[in-house]
């Protein structure tokens, strides 16, 4: 007996995956990141459209310095199992820096790329890149602001016509 | 588990059609596998599917796209130029081992 797995290389599919980066926070880049690059390593065409503070991800100036604070995430655990740290200690100088060494090397011991580098894999497995004119406008920047391998500033209206029939995530 | 008989060996696969047993694969199996789903296997095939096997063995896992790239050397382009569409599930399936479980 022999079994071929399906790969769907013969399925015409025309699933698309869009996803929004709206947000400039370290810990806020990810969750789009890893999802972009699972969907390309399953050959879904997939776009990601930079807005708002998301653009801090692609801005060459600020890309490689996100940072992760712990104000207002009560979620923020210390080294020691399931204890919380205080909120009231959350905004000490500080912290925020701390907070930020410390998730990031949590996601190199993990293997995972800093943000540039994951971009630059996912545009290396097909993905585009797209940023929002609003923001453009508003932040004063222009493409030659942005990583070289941008797509292009595109308006509300473009980003419609784009995302015909796709799935969307907005992060 | 079923059992199939690809290149006149008899190994053990999942209900996908992945080999079970790192040991009964070899090069000839490998090169059948790669036929099944359309990859003629060149030099550069061969490079990558050694290496994860190699790697395998040392780690005990499939490794994921990104290490393949960043540990063995071999650019995630390329990854997608010999394996097209899903490499990591294709070079796996080819290497005769599990597919990769990490995320990225």
């Amino acid at each position: 007996m022999t079994i071929i797995p399906d790969f769907g290389d013969d399925d015409e599919s025309d699933r698309k995956f869009v996803l929004i980066c709206s947000k400039g926070n370290l810990d806020m880049a990810y969750p789009a990141l890893v999802l972009a690059n699972a969907a390309l390593g399953e050959g879904i065409e997939t776009h990601l459209f930079f807005t708002f503070w998301g653009f801090d991800m692609i801005t060459k100036s600020r890309m490689h310095d996100l940072q992760f604070s712990p104000v207002g995430n009560t979620a923020m655990h210390l080294p020691i199992k399931d204890k919380k740290l205080p909120q009231s200690l959350a905004p000490l100088p500080g912290m925020t820096a701390l907070a930020t060494k410390m998730m990031k090397q949590q996601i190199e011991d993990l293997g995972i790329p800093e943000v540039p580098d994951f971009l630059d894999q996912i545009v290396a497995s097909g993905g585009h890149l797209w940023a929002c004119r609003m923001s453009a406008d508003m932040n004063n920047l222009t493409e030659s602001d942005l990583r070289d391998d941008i797509d292009g500033i595109i308006n509300a209206t473009d980003f419609i016509e784009m995302t015909d029939g796709a799935q969307l995530l907005f992060i | 588990m079923p059992t199939a008989t690809i290149a006149g060996h008899e190994v053990q696969i999942n209900d996908e059609g992945f080999l079970t047993e790192y040991d009964e694969w070899n090069e000839d199996i490998a090169a059948e596998l790669a036929k099944n789903i359309g990859i003629d296997m060149t030099d550069d095939h061969w490079k990558l599917i050694n290496w994860l096997r190699e790697d395998y063995k040392e780690k005990g896992e499939t490794a994921t796209t990104r290490r393949v790239q960043t540990v063995g050397g071999f650019p995630t382009k390329q990854q997608f130029v010999l394996f097209p569409k899903k490499p990591a599930r294709k070079m796996a399936y080819i290497a005769g081992l599990p597919k990769p479980h990490g995320c990225v």
